[in-house]
């Protein structure tokens, strides 16, 4: 066996160690749905009709939005696990043992992805509840749950350095907070871009979270035909900016999370 | 017949662990500070040392966790810092702390470990159940093990390192934090090992426990090495046995003394403001029957009296003239 194939196999097993714990804890995948799901009806029925978009329906332009930012919560899971993973003491175990290195973050990383997954699923069906609808293909609409489920995969890897880094899973539900609430928010998640004061609306129109959020928009045929012209390149070529970004994210991170994996110890 | 017992073979003759020299810094803490061991294959050494010492951190570097400062350490043939993967197919660990998985079954923890030693499903599998089954876990097997005891988790722990059946184990505090009744357990399950011929490391707190384990016990403090010897040697250094006892009206020590005096194997210590005498002595139990009747007979009341086998704190106090300071 080579080492590429032993790396892959080893990210199966760990892979397939916390899928089992999916099932086995689902309390988990409940606590981290009630918000999503409370920002679906909040949005809906609260700014619902306070928010307006040129021509459209806020409720259908929402969705997308709460999507992405839920899969980009869903990253920290990655890193908290890891954090807990740690001190507990299983990742000393693991570095004891003769397995690949980069497999445990490997593992942990894909089988986020079916966490992610079910997420979105069950996001889907209180999004459907409250009037959301895929107008596009069904072609379109996989591409769009495929690009936030990439999307949200580079990023866990990010938190998976940050699980890495801190003493607790505590200490990355914080961190995440900090960063993830600004770096959502201030995107065309909730609000379009062009609404955006000052500052805000470049740093909008360039934050990647923007154009994933605004390819699944369009595949999911929720851009009203009256909606302005976009005018930055990352929001005209949303779905080649958010794969550039991807790519990016996990050639610089995937190399540093396994060097701290590497390094990390208890304490 | 694995990869790994023959690499046994190939090194039968040398010791299984050797180390030179090994420095450790954490900023400005010296966690190690020059220790030497070397452990012959099929013994056991014992590294025998107060909270903070070092034990972990020694085990740490050897088992390819952390790399030392300076020194250098060779298990089983391999050098720990230039080809640690090496090192890892052939050690098993069980850490300070039971890293097992609360959330899967104990079983699924040994499969899944098995597989990362590469052993195959099958074969994972079966290793895993007989594990079990000799661990007295099999009719928890399938139980998740967040609801296992403390005992059990730590067995888990053990059945982890071992399901790949490595030469060499390593085995850090394994006992701390128990009853009783699991540590004897646990004692039980090393020494099958090492009568399977496994070369054993083990760090402990407990004089008791080296003493019961241990071919060979090196004591450390602040890192270094104080003192080295089989736990004969060690406890001839401090004697063996007390028998300690309190009176109730100060005026009868001597009385108490007296009674003890005959018994006694070296010189008493007594405290004549509190009462107290200390008499090292041997014959246990039964010398303890003789002096309560002596005592009995002359009417010397007593308010407390007791064996006390010598702990690490006695070492301490003979070897260094203190008690072992535990930081913080
Ligand atoms: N990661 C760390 N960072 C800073 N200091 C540490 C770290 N690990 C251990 N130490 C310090 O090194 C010394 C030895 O620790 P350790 O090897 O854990 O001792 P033991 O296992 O004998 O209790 C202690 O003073 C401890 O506080
Ligand atoms: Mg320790």
């Amino acid at each position: 066996m080579n080492s590429p194939v032993i790396a892959l196999a080893d990210a199966a097993v760990i892979a397939k160690r916390n899928v089992i714990k999916i099932k086995r804890v689902p309390d988990v995948l409940v606590f981290v749905l009630i918000s999503p799901i409370m920002f679906v009806l909040l949005f809906a029925y609260v700014f619902g009709s306070s928010i307006e978009v040129p021509g459209g329906n806020y409720r259908e332009f929402l969705i997308a939005g709460i999507f992405a930012q839920t899969v980009m919560f869903g990253a920290t899971f990655t890193g908290a696990s890891l954090a807990e993973d740690m001190q507990k003491g299983l990742i000393d175990r693991f570095r004891s043992l003769p397995m690949s290195r980069s497999a445990v973050v490997a593992g942990r990383t894909a089988s986020d992805v079916i966490y992610n997954a079910i997420s979105i699923a069950i996001m889907s069906l209180a999004g459907l509840l409250v009037g959301w609808r895929i107008r596009g293909s069904v072609t379109d609409a996989v591409i769009a749950f495929a690009l936030l489920l990439i999307f949200a995969y580079a990023f866990s890897w990010v938190m998976a350095c940050v699980g890495l880094l801190v003493p607790t899973p505590e200490v990355v539900n914080n961190a995440s907070f900090v960063v993830l609430f600004p770096l959502t928010f201030v995107a065309n998640t909730f609000v379009p871009s062009e609404d955006l004061p000052g500052p805000l609306r470049p740093f909008a129109e360039w934050n990647p979270i923007s154009a994933v959020v605004q390819a699944s928009r369009e595949r999911f045929g929720n851009i009203p035909p009256e909606w302005p012209e976009q005018t930055a390149w990352p929001l005209q070529n949303p779905v080649l900016y958010t794969l550039i970004w991807t790519v990016i994210v996990i050639v610089v991170f995937a190399p540093i999370a396994t060097r701290l994996y590497e390094r990390a110890s208890r304490r | 017949m694995g990869p790994a017992r023959r690499t046994v073979a190939l090194v039968n003759d040398e010791p299984m662990i050797v180390a030179e020299g090994l420095h450790k810094r954490y900023g400005d803490t010296v966690a190690l500070d020059g220790l030497d061991l070397v452990v012959p294959a099929g013994t056991v050494l014992g590294l025998l040392g107060p909270n903070g010492a070092g034990k972990t951190t020694a085990v740490s570097i050897l088992t390819t966790l952390l790399t030392p400062n300076a020194g250098h350490a060779v298990v089983a043939g391999v050098d720990v810092v230039r080809d640690p993967d090496g090192v890892r197919r052939l050690i098993g660990l069980s850490g300070q702390y039971a890293a097992v998985d609360e959330h899967l079954t104990g079983a699924e923890n040994l499969e899944m470990i098995g597989r990362l030693y590469r052993l195959g499903r099958r074969l994972s599998r079966q290793r895993g159940g007989e594990l079990l089954d000799r661990f007295r876990l099999a009719d928890a097997a399938d139980r998740p093990v967040k609801t296992y005891s403390g005992g059990m988790r730590r067995r888990l722990d053990l059945a982890a390192a071992l399901i790949a059946e490595p030469p060499v184990l390593f085995l850090d505090e394994p006992t701390t934090g128990l009853d009783p009744r699991s540590r004897t357990e646990l004692w039980v399950v090393i020494r099958d090992l090492v009568r399977r011929g496994t070369t054993v490391l083990l760090t402990t707190q407990y004089l008791e426990e080296a003493d019961q384990l241990a071919d060979d016990i090196i004591v450390i403090d602040h890192g270094r090495e104080i003192a080295h010897g089989t736990a004969d040697e060690l406890k001839r250094m401090i004697g063996g046995e007390h028998l300690e006892l309190t009176v109730l009206d100060l005026d009868r020590l001597d009385d108490a003394r007296a009674v003890v005096e005959p018994h006694a194997i070296g010189e008493i210590h007594s405290d004549a403001q509190r009462g107290h005498l200390s008499a090292p002595v041997d014959g246990g139990a039964s010398t303890l029957t003789k002096v309560l009747r002596d005592l009995d007979d002359r009417s010397v009341e007593i308010v407390d009296v007791g064996l006390r086998r010598p702990t690490l704190d006695d070492v301490f106090m003979a070897l260094t003239g203190h008690t072992a300071e535990v930081p913080t």
